[in-house]
């Protein structure tokens, strides 16, 4: 079994309550770290560890900390992105629900080294009952002296608040998290200025993911050193795998980063093989966002070596033939799964969360969903497909925020791999899987 | 504070730091200028939506001479000392302005005849310039109900391209903004709160700003298509308003007042409502004398139906 970090208790029955947490050696991050630490040298230390952002752009946490403004005297915020929404992605979801006094603890942590005396955690608003939790274990680290005026007597004071979301998936983008926490719209910004300069109400805000947060406990537990033993390369320590589609296991996995994708999938200790005996088709490796690739290409990299659970090998061969870890949403097809269908079912998601900010996006969403239905429901044209590249060609790079170019990259790279697929369904006039 | 130096298409100029590469192309002028369908100087926070305006930096700087990964919003962009700029000499800006001029037309309902801002109206003028011949769309394209926001301004979402414009007028310029946007994406609606109207001394300027004919003048007289019509600096005493308006005249009848629009179809001055709905006699006005167009439009060129025409003849 590969080191836990993340998971490592989450078995133990209530471990959500403030009391089992702490016997199981909770909090004890903070009074070592309130104690012997210097906020700078809070980051530096995560920096060392190598830790970067588990919400999909992977960016090391500690660098991203350094570039806060600290030269003003206006407050600085740091807050939790949890409005984990990506098709695929299930990962936050079980820490919050189970594990929520980690997720305090990291929190504690990142904002005594950011300085911060008032923090968020932004939660999706569907997750309701997550919220409840996570107010419970706020109200008991206060109750126990982690949160609040002076804590534990190291002169710092904290306020921690749960904020629900309305439940888009466009407010987990980090400006448009901020505009919706001040209670606007959730219209990302454009950048630049960053957040860390200009963030929730016009201050220096750090915004990271549920799971980057959550491993913070642990490295100041262990030591940066520790913690970057685990993994490969610059993909260090344990990442969170939230697996789904045919695979006989589905589940959420915490892995060593450089994991072979091969034993990832085939593995009892994962997620135990294809269903049926089936023959892999294809997976998307880190959310519905990623580049989709087929089944040779993701055990695979073009050179021949075997792909890893990493963000160096996953990226490996570019969009040609690569894809990336983003937020480890894992998603295994098999050979009865079509591929357009797939792509469609993206797509309405994509056209249905874009904000409408930007041309670009507002148009070209809607505009490939109803083409893949063209071309699904057995209408399209050899043209529509060429079309299709287009429209994504067009929006990608061409937006406000992210989202545009995670509408685009799926098409793109449906397209490429799987070419053949969509002018079946051209030429046979209906989805050649379909019965 | 010293200026800095810029090249936009081979073309050197001078400006201040924190300018917008927009701004600096606009003090060249001419061709080089990227178009604008949402950002307007005098509203704060405007710009970087319709992404047509977007450029290629060759060279970030004479610091970092690194180009920029992806075309960037000149509206939104500040130039560094030693930027290399590339609008119309980059053939990729022009393919993807052509896109973004395809995405915007996408759920345009393409009504012109119908229109009131036919004539004036910056996304036909886009179209004309970037946009292709043989439009690609089959789609459907969405559909929603003209409404009346208050007894004096009309509003065919259809028409909308979603700028913004309006709704940072009711904010920047009135007391209590009632309207804004409702929903996201493509299905995103302009809207008033709980169907109140908009009725305050400013409102009347959002059919001014708006760039298509999404918000239009209930009270424009005897509907007439703009380019019947001639322009006259006029000016009142005001006591809300600088009181300079353009009447736009047909024979001795005033049809209707706007506010005066620069070469980049901005406002010069906001007007008021009083101004705008409620003086329509001559004697209402000092008349200072014909106004020259000075945007380059289909409008000020007048040849606007000659220019469908032969659009029309390519595309058979
Ligand atoms: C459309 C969109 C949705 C996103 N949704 C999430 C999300 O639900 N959770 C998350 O942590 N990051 C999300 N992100 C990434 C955030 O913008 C941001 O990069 C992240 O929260 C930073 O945290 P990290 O550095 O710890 O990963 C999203 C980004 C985009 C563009
Ligand atoms: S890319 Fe899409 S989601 Fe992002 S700002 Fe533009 S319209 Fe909104
Ligand atoms: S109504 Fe006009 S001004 Fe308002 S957002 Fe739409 S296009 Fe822009
Ligand atoms: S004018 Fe620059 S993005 Fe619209």
């Amino acid at each position: 079994m590969a080191q836990q970090i993340l998971l490592n208790n989450i078995e133990v029955p209530g471990l959500a309550s403030f009391d089992v947490y702490r016997k199981l050696g909770g909090y004890t991050s903070v009074e070592k770290t309130l104690k012997n630490f210097t906020p700078d040298e809070v980051t530096a230390e995560v920096k060392k560890s190598g830790l970067r952002g588990r919400g999909g752009a992977g960016f090391p946490a500690g660098m991203k900390w350094g570039f806060i403004d600290k030269s003003t005297n206006n407050p600085r915020y740091f807050v939790c992105n949890f409005d984990e929404s990506e098709p695929g992605t299930f990962k936050d979801r079980h820490i919050g629900q189970l594990n929520p006094h980690q997720l305090i603890e990291g929190m504690i942590l990142g904002s005594y080294a950011l300085g911060a005396r008032t923090s968020y955690i932004y939660i999706r608003g569907e997750l309701f009952y997550v919220l409840r939790i996570i107010e419970k274990a706020i109200e008991e680290a206060y109750a126990n002296g982690f949160l609040g005026e002076n804590i534990l007597g190291s002169g710092y004071s904290l306020d921690l608040y749960c904020q629900p979301g309305g439940g888009a998936y466009i407010c987990g983008e980090e400006t448009a998290l901020i505009e919706s926490l001040e209670g606007k719209r959730g219209n990302p910004r454009i950048k630049p200025p960053f957040p860390a300069i200009v963030g929730l109400y016009d201050c220096p805000t750090v915004v990271n993911n549920v799971e980057t947060i959550s491993a913070l406990p642990w490295i100041m537990n262990n030591g940066a050193d520790a913690y970057s033993a685990i993994g490969i390369a610059n993909s260090k320590g344990t990442k969170l795998i939230s697996a789904c589609g045919h695979i006989n296991k589905p589940g959420i996995y915490e892995i060593e980063l450089g994991l072979p994708v091969e034993e990832f999938i085939y593995s009892d200790q994962y997620c135990g093989g294809i269903r049926n005996g089936n023959k892999l088709k294809a997976v998307v490796a880190g959310g519905s966002s990623v580049p989709i690739l087929p089944a040779e290409l993701i055990l695979k990299t073009a050179k021949g070596e075997p792909r890893l659970m990493s963000y160096e090998s996953l990226a490996e061969g570019g969009f040609e033939t690569g894809t990336m870890l983003g937020s480890g949403g894992f998603i295994v097809m098999d050979d009865t799964t079509c591929i357009v269908k797939n792509l469609l079912t993206f797509a309405r998601f994509y056209h249905h969360e874009s904000c409408g900010q930007c041309s670009p996006c507002r148009e070209g969403t809607g505009w490939m969903e109803k083409i893949l239905q063209r071309i699904e429901d057995g209408r399209g044209t050899m043209k529509d497909i060429d079309l299709l590249v287009g429209i994504s060609k067009h929006i990608e790079g061409n937006t406000i925020c992210p989202l545009g170019d995670a509408a685009a990259w799926p098409v793109a790279s449906a397209v490429r791999h799987f070419r053949q697929e969509f002018e079946d369904h051209v030429k046979l006039q209906k989805c050649p899987l379909s019965k | 504070m010293s200026l800095i130096k810029v090249t936009i298409d081979n073309i050197e100029v001078e400006v201040e730091p924190g300018t917008t590469i927009l701004n600096a192309a606009r003090k060249i002028g001419g061709a080089v200028v990227p178009p604008t369908m949402c950002y307007y100087s005098k509203l704060e926070g405007s710009g970087g939506k319709c992404r047509s305006c977007l450029v290629k930096v060759a060279q970030g700087s004479t610091k970092d001479p690194r180009p920029m990964p992806k075309l960037v919003a000149s509206c939104r962009t500040a130039v560094m000392d030693g930027m290399v700029v590339q609008n119309i000499t980059s053939p990729e800006v022009m393919e993807n302005r052509r896109a973004i001029t395809e995405f915007l037309l996408l759920n345009h309902p393409l009504d012109c005849p119908v229109c009131d801002q036919a004539g004036e109206c910056h996304l036909q003028d886009l179209s004309y310039e970037h946009g292709l011949v043989d439009t690609e769309t089959v789609e459907e394209r969405r559909t929603f109900a003209p409404i009346d926001i208050g007894d004096k301004i009309k509003l065919h979402m259809n028409r909308c391209i979603l700028c913004y414009r309006c709704v940072m007028v009711a904010n920047q310029l009135t007391d209590q903004r009632v309207h804004g946007v409702l929903g996201r994406g493509d299905h995103s609606e302009i809207s008033t709160f709980i169907t109140r109207a908009i009725d305050n001394d400013f409102s009347g300027n959002m059919i001014d700003v708006c760039p298509v004919g999404a918000l239009t003048d209930k009270t424009f007289r005897f509907k007439s298509r703009v380019w019947f019509t001639k322009p006259f600096d006029a000016h009142r005493d005001c006591p809300k308003c600088s009181g300079k308006v353009v009447l736009w005249k047909k024979g001795d009848e005033i049809l209707r007042v706007t506010g005066r629009k620069d070469k980049y179809g901005e406002l010069e001055d906001f007007i008021c409502n009083d101004c705008r709905f409620e003086h329509k006699e001559n004697s209402d006005w000092v008349i200072e004398g014909p106004r020259k167009i000075e945007r380059h439009s289909v409008i000020s060129q007048n040849h606007y139906e000659t220019e469908v025409r032969n659009r029309s003849n390519q595309s058979q």
